[in-house]
């Protein structure tokens, strides 16, 4: 297809690079330089979507990031994305875009009956219609309104491209790079700040690309060019394209999401699509200019009515006309300046301006280009369905309340200018307190919270000559104000066409016997008639009208129709706008991919993974991971076919019987040092700790200051004033941290350092009655014998060589040791351990076996002391000292605490002595009795026992001490299992310890 | 995202901090006698202070100090910081 609407003289795109692209399976071509939108309209393409709810037919309306209407859904690179703009996505090669939101087609929708429906359909329809019968919500409403309503869709594929965040501190970041970005940047980047120049269009510029000025004797973009090649060339300075700052947070921390690789085919390799950048800038200075304001008229949604400066960037910037017999109507004079260049290229526009009688310099050029021009004309509705083809227009009383004859002028497109709405979205969520502005009808910045300013269009300054006086003055006053430089710019002379004021209507009324649909917010359908009706049921505040009417709710987030929606409810509400207020602008000013917000943290990223160093014997040898917090931890050692429920029963017997090794290493680790090590031990711990001789460990538990355990573990007297701390894996980092607070805060007294050595030692629990004649082969040259190393004892040995610490504790109940050594020897230790272990039938075991030993022994671990257990619930009551005080011992004596029926852990077999009990089934009296059914406890681990080769669980119990031997029901609805139990000991195996001291 | 002075390390973001509640508590000596509301009052009972406050902040991923922060609640402005041996007033 031929671009019929490309004219040949004008834009800026390269007509060198033809670009081919297909929208909606039909293919075109573009140049480089285009945008999606502009390369469409070159083909005369002005149908794109159907509307969200009347699935009306939907053109453009715009030109960039306010574009309401044009939403598709992209294609690139094998992967799909929804609501994408086709007014900010540049063309590339082979870029695919299709409509959203209609069926079959986008030129014949069967949704589009809706339109037809649409009395039916007023404000709060969904609210009003889909109340009753409940049921029904979820089964017939929901999914018809999800499948009739909505936009594109998301892909459900992994998203293989790669997103990145940066960090960047500036003196000043400026947040666009029209002519109020450009001065000020200059300014203070001449003066010698670190400057952050962001532009979230592909050229730099904004409204200097398309004005008719002069700055010194060059236009108003060779300007810009020079400006940006200048700062390009400055080491102080970052000037970045296709980035939108679109949050503004506390302390002067700004958010910017820079579209790296979407202008591309495909994204280079090792480059990311898209980067979000966090930008603690000292000074923030908001140049974000304005969005023309629609007016507001019958059909005035209908496919070629657009915003007059729209139409004219399309014509200046990539050279095409939105329509060849163009009706302008505007209230102001920016409507003239579009006239003006559709003249320069010869075409003929009528403009009806709204007021009686303006005079300006630019209305006057416009008269003398022979411009049509009719004053208190207004369009009263626009007529065609999928494209205009006409419009019926009428003079307007002065006081703009009645219509004169409707007239019918032929016309092919409607550029629409309703004066400009400053956007201060960064501003107010700056907490900046916006005031409304009466000279140009819209909401300012006011009173700045953090260091921000808004310069130019964004602060409501439309002529050129103010907003570069003042931006170069900021740019230079806060430079120096930061770097203390004095270096100021020349200013340059300015021309340009004087322009009047603006007119305040905007919205025409209807004319006798017809009832147009006059819309506010374009994508989400929200007419006027609809925050007429939400007003008169009652709706008052503006924020309750929005969500009501959805007013201002689409991805556009109302940038073209939240001021017009203000207009409306102030003048029904016989109210001046401020007094109604705007609704919050929030964070991001526009779309932002989750992508970008999720950078690299995704799937296997999304946390660290920590390994220890035997981690690739493990893999070697067949090892099925599990995560353990951030660890990665064998489960077990696949054998053969086995399955984990047979592996990990194969490996804890071995323990049992022979000998096995566990890896360690992940446990928690702290290193305490100084002559107060002791004193800070028996404060934290429950028990006593002022008289651990050396080479002596003990068991402790910590308590938080509620009671409630905290954590447990062994800590080792290493030498005189030096302890080897261990705690669980799950909570090392929590310890260390509760350590160095009652260090630091609350007895800085006490001459203690702490320190974290979890990576620095590795670590093998070797457990098992052979462990001592592996142990003794492993050192032959320590004395490892019952007395010379007993339970609870410490030594330092000679591993082949290498320097081990020999503790000898348990876990699994059995005869054991943990041996560490420095973790850089951790593979040559386990290796040495299995080679030398073989006699001895030793095997490995994971974390599922140790999990076995530890449950059917009744030792607590993390299922047990899971933050809501105080240490008589896990039977732990015998390790609280009476003769000290320790950290949340006086919490210990609450009533609830301490009464007779408190809770305790048992043991839980099940009569069968077959059926496995899930962990978390909850444990009754009477499986049968009506509920809600009186819960007595929880199950909280489970195994298989491999003493009795039968399951065996831990639960904690409502009145669990006086609990063993009755008879009670585990019931699981998730599982929808009831098991018939009976209540044993916890200490299950070997309950008087022997095993372990033998 | 809050920026906040480390006495120690100096301006460093909130991301690298984690916050501890409220300064002004003073834990009760070990050993001494003390009833069971002022206890309760310790472990449980805080204002929830709209204005200036006095805050434990932890660099947890800097220096592992813990800090003294004076922030407005309601506007996130932070007046000063100090080091935890600092005297508060």
């Amino acid at each position: 297809m031929t671009q019929n609407f490309r004219l040949k003289n004008i834009g800026l795109i390269d007509r060198n690079k033809k670009l081919t692209f297909k929208f909606n399976g039909k293919s075109y071509y573009g140049y480089k330089g285009d945008t999606l939108a502009s390369a469409l309209l070159a083909n005369g393409i002005h149908l794109i979507g159907r509307s969200f709810k009347y699935h009306r037919p939907r053109g453009f309306f715009g030109a960039g990031v306010d574009e309401p209407y044009a939403i598709v859904q992209l294609y690139r690179n094998g992967e799909t994305e929804p609501n994408i703009k086709a007014t900010e996505q540049e063309l590339f090669e082979g870029l695919e875009a299709t409509s959203v939101n209609c069926w079959p087609s986008v030129n014949f929708d069967i949704g589009a009956i809706n339109n037809l429906l649409k009395m039916f359909l007023p404000a709060g329809f969904y609210y009003k219609t889909f109340m009753w019968p409940k049921s029904f919500w979820y089964k017939v409403y929901e999914p018809f309104i999800r499948k009739a309503a909505g936009l594109g869709v998301a892909s459900t594929r992994h998203d293989k491209e790669r997103y990145e965040h940066k960090y960047e501190y500036c003196d000043l970041l400026i947040a666009g790079s029209g002519p109020s970005g450009l001065a000020s940047a200059y300014a203070a980047a001449k003066n010698g700040a670190r400057v952050i120049l962001a532009e979230d269009k592909s050229r730099f510029g904004g409204t200097l690309l398309t004005s008719e000025v002069k700055i010194g004797n060059k236009s108003g973009k060779e300007w810009a060019d020079g400006i940006i090649s200048e700062l390009n060339e400055m080491p102080n300075v970052v000037v970045k394209n296709r980035s939108q700052v679109f949050g503004y947070y506390d302390h002067n921390m700004l958010v910017m999401s820079e579209k790296v690789s979407d202008h591309l085919p495909k994204t280079k390799k090792f480059h990311p699509k898209q980067r979000l950048w966090y930008i603690r800038a000292k000074e923030v200075l908001i140049s974000s200019g304005s969005i023309e304001r629609p007016l507001v008229f019958g059909n005035n949604d209908t496919p070629g009515v657009m915003l007059s400066s729209a139409a004219k960037e399309y014509l200046k910037i990539y050279g095409v006309l939105v329509g060849r017999k163009p009706l302008i109507f505007t209230n102001n004079d920016s409507g003239y300046e579009t006239a003006i260049e559709f003249k320069k290229n010869d075409i003929h526009s009528v403009v009806l301006d709204t007021r009686k009688d303006p005079h300006s310099e630019i209305i006057d050029e416009a008269k003398n280009l022979g411009i049509d021009i009719k004053n208190s004309y207004v369009v009263v509705a626009a007529q065609g369905y999928k494209k205009v083809k006409s419009a019926d227009i009428a003079k307007i009383s002065d006081d703009k309340t009645k219509l004169g004859s409707i007239e019918n002028i032929i016309c092919d497109c409607i550029c629409v200018s309703g004066f400009w709405t400053p956007t201060i979205h960064l501003a107010s969520q700056s907490g900046n307190k916006t005031k409304f502005n009466e000279d140009i009808d819209a909401f300012v910045p006011g009173i700045s919270k953090q260091n921000e300013k808004t310069l130019g269009a964004a602060n409501g300054v439309y002529n050129l000559d103010e907003t570069l006086k003042s931006s170069f003055e900021t740019g230079y006053e806060l430079s120096k104000k930061i770097t203390n430089n004095d270096n100021k710019v020349s200013f340059p002379n300015v021309i340009e066409k004087k322009s009047s004021t603006h007119d305040k209507f905007w919205c025409v009324p209807l004319p006798k016997g017809k009832n147009y649909k006059r819309f506010l917010d374009f994508q989400n359908d929200v007419a006027v008639s609809d925050v007429e009706i939400a007003l008169k049921e009652g709706y008052r505040s503006i924020e309750h009208v929005k969500r009501y009417t959805t007013l201002g709710m689409a991805t556009d987030q109302g940038k073209t129709s939240n001021l017009n929606g203000l207009q409306l409810v102030s003048s029904i509400e016989n109210k001046i706008v401020p007094e109604v207020g705007h609704t919050t602008f929030r964070p991001p000013y526009t779309p932002v991919s989750i992508g970008v917000i999720v950078g690299r943290e995704v799937g296997k990223h999304s946390k660290p993974t920590r390994k220890s160093p035997m981690h690739s014997w493990h893999e070697k040898n067949n090892a099925v991971f599990v995560d353990a917090g951030v660890w990665l931890r064998p489960r077990y050692y696949n054998q053969g076919n086995e399955n984990l429920f047979e592996g990990s029963k194969r490996e804890a017997k071995n323990v049992r019987t022979n000998v096995g090794v566990c890896d360690v290493t992940t446990l928690g680790k702290i290193d305490i040092k100084g002559p107060d090590a002791a004193e800070l031990l028996n404060r934290i711990y429950t028990n006593a700790w002022l008289k651990l001789p050396i080479g002596k460990a003990r068991y402790g538990v910590m308590l938080r200051e509620d009671g409630i355990v905290m954590d447990d573990g062994t800590t080792t007297r290493i030498s005189e004033n030096h302890y080897h701390m261990t705690t669980t894996t799950a909570q090392a980092a929590n310890v260390l941290s509760h350590l160095e607070y009652y260090l630091q805060l609350v007895w800085p007294e006490l001459n203690v350092n702490v320190v974290s050595t979890t990576e620095q030692w590795a670590g093998a629990a070797i457990a098992g009655p052979k462990s001592r004649d592996l142990l003794q082969k492993l050192f032959p040259n320590s004395d490892v014998s019952n007395d010379g190393l007993p339970f609870m004892g410490y030594m330092e040995g000679d591993l082949f060589g290498i320097k081990a610490r020999i503790f000898r504790i348990s876990f699994s109940g059995e005869l054991a040791y943990e041996v560490n050594v420095e973790s850089d020897n951790g593979n040559f230790m386990w290796e040495k351990i299995i080679e030398v272990g073989q006699e001895f039938k030793i095997q490995p075991y994971g974390t599922e076996a140790l999990s076995t030993l530890r449950i059917e022994m009744g030792h607590v671990a993390g299922s047990e002391l899971d933050g809501r257990t105080i240490p008589y619930d896990n039977s732990l009551e015998g390790l609280l000292s009476k003769k000290k005080d320790f950290i949340g011992k006086r919490s210990l004596t609450r009533e609830a605490f301490i009464a007779e029926d408190r809770q305790k852990v048992v043991g839980v077999v099940p009569l069968d002595k077959k059926t496995s009990i899930p962990e978390g089934s909850y444990l009754v009296k009477d499986s049968n009795a009506p509920l809600p059914n009186p819960k007595l406890g929880y199950i909280s681990a489970s195994c298989w026992s491999v003493e009795y080769d039968n399951p065996f669980s831990l639960a904690i119990l409502k009145d669990g001490k006086n609990m063993i031997g009755e008879k009670l029901f585990v019931m699981s609805p998730l599982k929808n299992k009831v098991i018939p139990v009976e209540i044993v000991s916890s200490h299950y195996v070997d309950p008087k310890g022997e095993r372990v001291r033998s | 995202m809050l920026h906040i002075k480390c006495p120690h390390c100096g301006m460093r973001s909130q991301n690298e901090f984690s916050y501890g509640g409220d300064a002004s508590v003073k834990r009760p000596k070990l050993n001494q006698e003390i009833s069971d509301q002022d206890w309760d009052n310790f472990v449980y009972n805080r204002k929830s202070l709209r204005g200036k406050h006095l805050e434990l902040w932890h660099h947890l991923s800097g220096c592992r100090q813990w800090i003294k922060v004076e922030r407005d609640t309601s506007t996130h402005e932070i007046f000063r910081t100090m080091k935890a041996n600092e005297d508060n007033s």
